[in-house]
C-alpha cells in the first residue's frame, strides 16, 4: 500500500491536437498539413509587397459585404430627406441618395466608406510596386511567366473593379466618369455606338445601369479576382519563391523561414499592419466626399473633376492629345480614341508579353530561381525606367489642371510641358538609368578587383599620395547552418552583420555608408538557427 | 462694363426729344388754327415766320442741353454730387490712387478702363478683395490682402458710383443668409458656379494664366458683388437672370461650403481625387513600404 507508484502522467491533448486528430482521421491532412507549414519562405523585404495587396483586397472584402447592407444601386429618383441639410429636398437618384444614408445615417458608414475607398487606391498601388519588384529584379523569367501574366490580369481587373466602385453612387463626379466611359466606348470605329448601348442599355445615361454595374462590383470582377488571386498564390506556393543571390543561395534552394511558425507570424502581424494603415487613412482623412459633388446630372460638370489615381494616366493622355479627328470612309474617328483605347491597349499588351519579348530577343531560354539585381539588367531597369517615367508624365497631366491651380502656372503651359515631356522625357531616363546601371556594374567590378576605398591618403616616402584599400569582406550568410561556399555576393556593401541595435546605430552606419565604403568589423553574427529548407 | 455704362446714358437723350417734338407742334397748331380766322393780312404770316424761328431757336437749344448731357454727363454728375462729403473724400482717394490708370475722371485711359457706370458693387468688390490697386499687370489679378480701410472703400465706391449707374454694393444681412434655401442654392451653384469654381469652391485654371479663384475666403458680400458685376473672365448674374433671392442662397451654399467642418475628417484641400492619390502614395504605400523594411530588417536576427 504504501509502495503504492504515483499514478502515470498523461498528457492531455490541447483543443487544437484533438480537432487536428479529428480532422486527419476523417481527411487525412496530416502529411499535406506538414508539408505545407513546413514549407520555406524567403525573408527580403521586398518579397512583402505582394502581400499589401492581398491584405487590401481581404479589407475590400469586409468593408465591401458591410456597405452592400445599406448601398441600394437604384437609378429611380427619389427627393432626398435625410440628415445632410444641403440636399435636402433636392431629386436624386436611389443610388446617391443610400450613398448620403451611409454617410450620415448609419452607424459606422462613413469610416467604412472611407477604408473601402482608401484600400481601393492602396489595392492598385500596391499591385503596381509588386510589379516593379517583380520586373526589376527579373523575378517574371521561366518558369513564371504565367504568374506574371495572371498578375497583369489582377492590375487591369483591380482598374476595372475600382473605376466601378468610384462610379456607383451616382454623384457628379463619378457621373462625369461614367460620361466619359460611355464617350471612350462610341469612339471606337464602327462598333463604337453599339457598344456604349450595349453597356448603357441605350443612351447615356440608361434607365438599369447602375444595378449592371453593381453586378459588376461586388460580384464578378470580385468573383475573377479571387479566383485569379487564388491562381496567383497556387502557382506561387507551387513554384517557390524567388530569391535574390547570396551566401548559401542556390538554384535549387530556398533559404528563409517556414511558414509556421515565423513566417506565419510575420505575415499576421504584416496583416494587422496594413489593416491599422487602411483604418487610419480611413478615419483621419476624408476621400470621396459625394456630398459636396451633388447627385448626378447630365447637364452639370464641376471643374477639376478628376479619377482615382490608377484612371489618372489616362485621362492625362486624353489632356495631352491634340484634338486631331479623323473623318473619312463614312466614318469618324474622334481623337478621344486614340488616348483611351489604342494607347492603353499597347501599354497593357506590352507589359502583358514583356517577359516572352525579353526571352525572345535576348535568346534566353533557361529557369531561374534567383533574382538578379537591377544593375546586372540594365537595359531591362533603363526599359523599366522609361516606361515609368512615360507613365508618370501622363499621370501628372491627368492632374494639371490642380498643379496649374495650387502652383499658379498656366494651364496652357502645362499641356505643353506634358506633350513634350511624353516625347523627351522617357528617352532622357533610359539613357541615365542605363548610365547608372553600368557605372554600378564598374564599380562593383573595380571593389572585386582593388578591394574598398577606406579614404584613408598615405603619402609615400616619394611624395607619392595614395589611398588605403581594403579587400571585400566576406558576405555573412543570412543563415549560419546553410553550407555558403555555394555563392558569393557580388557587393561589398552586404546586409545583416547582425550588430546593429537601435534605429540612430542602423540609421549612422547607413549613412557613413554612404560616404565611406567602410565597415566596421565586429563579432556579432546571426546567432539564431533557422531553418534552411531544401526542396 | 459696356452694358452698364450704355444704360445711365439712355435716359436723357430719349426724355428731352419726347418733349421737345411732341408738345411743341401742338403749339404751333392751335395759334395756327385761331390766327387763320381772325386776321388775314400779312402781318400775321411775318408773326408766324418769326414764331417759326423762335420755335427753332428753341429746338436748337434743346438740342444743344441734349447733346450737352449726353457728351459730357460726367462733369454735370460730378458737380451736382459735390455736395456729398463721401464723394469728395472718394474723388480724393481716387486721385491719388486710382486716377493712374482709370484716369482723372473716371474715364479711363490705355491702362485701365473706364469706371463710368460699373457701380458701386464693383469698386467694393475690386477694393475689398484686394485686388485693387492692382500688384502687377498680370494674367489676372489675384487677391491679398485691401490696401484700403472699410470706409475709404465705401468713400471710393461713392464716387465711382456718383460718375454714374451701375449695381450698388450689397447689403446682404445675416438674417438672410440663414433664412436662405440652402439646398437650391446648391443646385443654382452646381448649374452655373461648379464648371469653373469646382464643386466644392476651389476653383480651377482657366486658359493662359487666367483662373476662377478658390471662394474659400470670400465674404457673403464679395460673392453676390461678384456675381452682379462680373469681374475678370467671371460672366454677369444680373437680376434678371438671378433673382435677388436667388443670389442670397447660392452665396448661402457657398458660405456653408467654407465654414462647414469636413465630416470625413482631414479636407485634403477638398480638391478630390488628385491630393487623395497623392496621399495613397505618400501616406499609405510609403508607410507601409516603411513597415516592410521594418520588418524585414528585425528578422534578420
Amino acid at each position: 500500500m504504501t509502495t503504492a507508484s504515483p499514478p502515470e502522467f498523461v498528457k492531455r491533448p490541447t483543443p487544437v491536437r484533438k480537432a487536428n486528430r479529428a480532422i486527419d482521421e476523417r481527411f487525412g491532412t496530416q502529411p499535406g498539413l506538414r508539408r505545407n507549414l513546413n514549407k520555406v519562405f524567403p525573408d527580403h523585404w521586398s518579397f512583402m509587397i505582394g502581400e499589401i495587396a492581398l491584405y487590401s483586397f481581404i479589407v475590400l472584402l469586409l468593408t465591401g459585404i458591410y456597405l452592400t447592407l445599406f448601398f441600394d444601386p437604384s437609378n429611380t429618383e427619389v427627393i432626398y430627406n435625410g440628415s445632410y441639410v444641403p440636399l435636402k429636398g433636392v431629386e436624386m437618384s436611389r443610388a446617391y441618395a443610400s450613398t448620403l444614408d451611409i454617410s450620415f445615417d448609419t452607424r459606422a458608414g462613413l469610416v467604412f466608406r472611407q477604408i473601402h475607398h482608401w484600400a481601393a487606391l492602396i489595392f492598385v498601388a500596391s499591385i503596381v510596386v509588386h510589379l516593379f519588384r517583380v520586373f526589376f529584379t527579373g523575378a517574371y523569367r521561366k518558369p513564371r511567366e504565367v504568374n506574371w501574366l495572371i498578375g497583369v490580369g489582377l492590375l487591369i481587373l483591380g482598374i476595372l473593379e475600382g473605376f466601378a466602385g468610384y462610379s456607383l453612387p451616382d454623384d457628379l463626379l463619378s457621373g462625369t466618369g461614367l460620361r466619359i466611359a460611355a464617350s471612350i466606348a462610341q469612339s471606337i470605329p464602327i462598333i463604337g455606338t453599339w457598344a456604349s448601348f450595349l453597356v448603357f442599355n441605350g443612351e447615356f445615361p440608361g434607365d438599369n445601369f447602375l444595378p449592371r454595374l453593381y453586378v459588376i462590383h461586388i460580384l464578378l470582377v470580385p468573383g475573377v479576382l479571387l479566383a485569379l488571386i487564388g491562381a496567383h498564390m497556387g502557382i506561387l506556393w507551387h513554384q517557390k519563391h524567388t530569391d535574390f543571390p547570396g551566401p548559401g543561395k542556390t538554384e535549387h534552394n530556398v533559404v528563409g523561414h517556414r511558414v509556421f511558425p515565423v513566417f506565419a507570424v510575420k505575415s499576421g502581424g504584416f496583416f494587422m499592419m496594413v489593416f491599422a494603415m487602411l483604418a487610419l487613412l480611413g478615419g483621419l482623412a476624408q476621400i470621396n466626399p459625394i456630398w459636396m459633388f451633388g447627385p448626378y446630372d447630365p447637364s452639370k460638370v464641376s471643374s477639376a473633376s478628376q479619377p482615382d489615381w490608377y484612371i489618372g494616366f489616362l485621362d492625362g493622355s486624353t489632356r495631352l492629345m491634340p484634338p486631331w479627328e479623323f473623318r473619312g470612309l463614312g466614318h469618324t474617328v474622334p481623337a478621344v480614341f486614340w488616348p483611351t483605347a489604342v494607347l492603353p491597349g499597347i501599354l497593357f499588351t506590352l507589359l502583358a508579353l514583356y517577359p516572352f519579348l525579353e526571352a525572345r530577343f535576348t535568346g534566353d531560354t533557361k529557369s531561374y530561381n534567383l533574382l538578379q539585381r537591377p544593375r546586372e539588367a540594365p537595359t531591362r531597369t533603363a526599359l523599366g525606367a522609361m516606361s515609368i517615367s512615360f507613365y508618370l508624365v501622363l499621370w501628372i497631366s491627368g492632374g494639371n489642371d490642380v498643379i496649374a491651380k495650387t502652383f499658379s502656372i498656366s494651364l496652357n503651359a502645362m499641356t505643353w510641358a506634358g506633350r513634350i515631356g511624353l516625347i523627351i522625357v522617357p528617352p532622357i531616363a533610359y539613357a541615365i538609368t542605363k548610365k547608372i546601371c553600368l557605372s554600378l556594374q564598374a564599380k562593383d567590378a573595380e571593389v572585386e578587383h582593388h578591394g574598398i576605398e577606406t579614404g584613408i591618403i598615405r603619402q609615400l616616402s616619394s611624395g607619392e599620395f595614395v589611398e588605403d584599400h581594403r579587400p571585400k569582406p566576406t558576405p555573412v550568410p543570412d543563415h549560419p547552418q546553410v553550407p555558403n561556399d555555394r555563392f558569393a555576393l557580388p557587393s561589398a556593401n552586404g546586409h545583416g552583420d547582425g550588430e546593429g541595435k537601435g534605429l540612430a546605430r542602423r540609421a549612422g552606419k547607413a549613412v557613413s555608408g554612404f560616404f565611406v565604403e567602410e565597415k566596421e568589423t565586429g563579432p556579432g553574427g546571426p546567432s539564431t538557427p533557422v531553418g534552411g529548407g531544401k526542396h | 462694363m459696356t452694358e452698364t455704362s450704355g444704360t445711365p446714358s439712355d435716359p436723357p437723350p430719349d426724355a428731352p426729344s419726347e418733349t421737345s417734338s411732341d408738345p411743341a407742334p401742338r403749339e404751333v397748331a392751335t395759334p395756327v388754327a385761331t390766327t387763320k380766322r381772325s386776321a388775314r393780312k400779312r402781318g400775321p404770316a411775318a408773326r408766324r415766320r418769326r414764331r417759326s424761328s423762335v420755335l427753332v431757336l428753341v429746338f436748337g437749344l434743346l438740342a444743344t442741353g441734349v447733346l450737352w448731357t449726353m457728351l459730357a454727363p460726367t462733369g454735370n454728375a460730378a458737380q451736382t454730387a459735390d455736395a456729398n462729403e463721401a464723394v469728395r473724400q472718394g474723388r480724393v482717394l481716387y486721385q491719388k490712387g486710382c486716377g493712374t490708370c482709370h484716369g482723372l475722371g473716371g474715364g479711363g485711359s490705355t491702362t485701365g478702363p473706364s469706371l463710368v457706370g460699373v457701380g458701386a458693387a464693383a469698386v467694393d468688390f475690386q477694393v475689398s478683395t484686394g485686388r485693387m490697386p492692382l500688384a502687377a499687370p498680370a494674367a489676372q489679378a489675384d487677391r491679398k490682402p485691401p490696401v484700403y480701410s472699410a470706409t475709404q472703400i465705401d468713400q471710393l465706391a461713392a464716387y465711382v458710383a456718383s460718375l454714374g449707374g451701375g449695381p450698388a454694393a450689397s447689403k446682404v444681412t445675416d438674417k438672410e443668409l440663414s433664412d436662405a434655401d440652402l439646398a437650391h442654392g446648391g443646385e443654382l451653384y452646381r448649374a452655373n458656379c461648379a464648371q469653373c469654381h469646382n464643386a466644392s469652391g476651389q476653383g480651377a485654371p482657366l486658359t493662359y494664366g487666367k483662373f476662377a479663384p478658390s471662394l474659400s475666403e470670400s465674404t457673403p458680400k464679395q460673392v453676390i458683388e461678384a456675381m452682379r458685376t462680373g469681374p475678370e473672365s467671371m460672366p454677369v448674374f444680373g437680376d434678371r437672370q438671378l433673382s435677388d433671392e436667388d443670389a442670397v442662397a447660392v452665396t448661402a451654399f457657398i458660405k456653408h461650403m467654407n465654414e462647414t467642418t469636413s465630416p470625413g475628417g482631414f479636407s485634403l484641400g477638398k480638391y478630390g481625387p488628385v491630393p487623395e492619390g497623392l496621399l495613397a502614395m505618400l501616406v499609405g504605400i510609403g508607410g507601409l513600404l516603411a513597415v516592410c523594411l521594418w520588418i524585414g530588417a528585425r528578422q534578420k536576427v
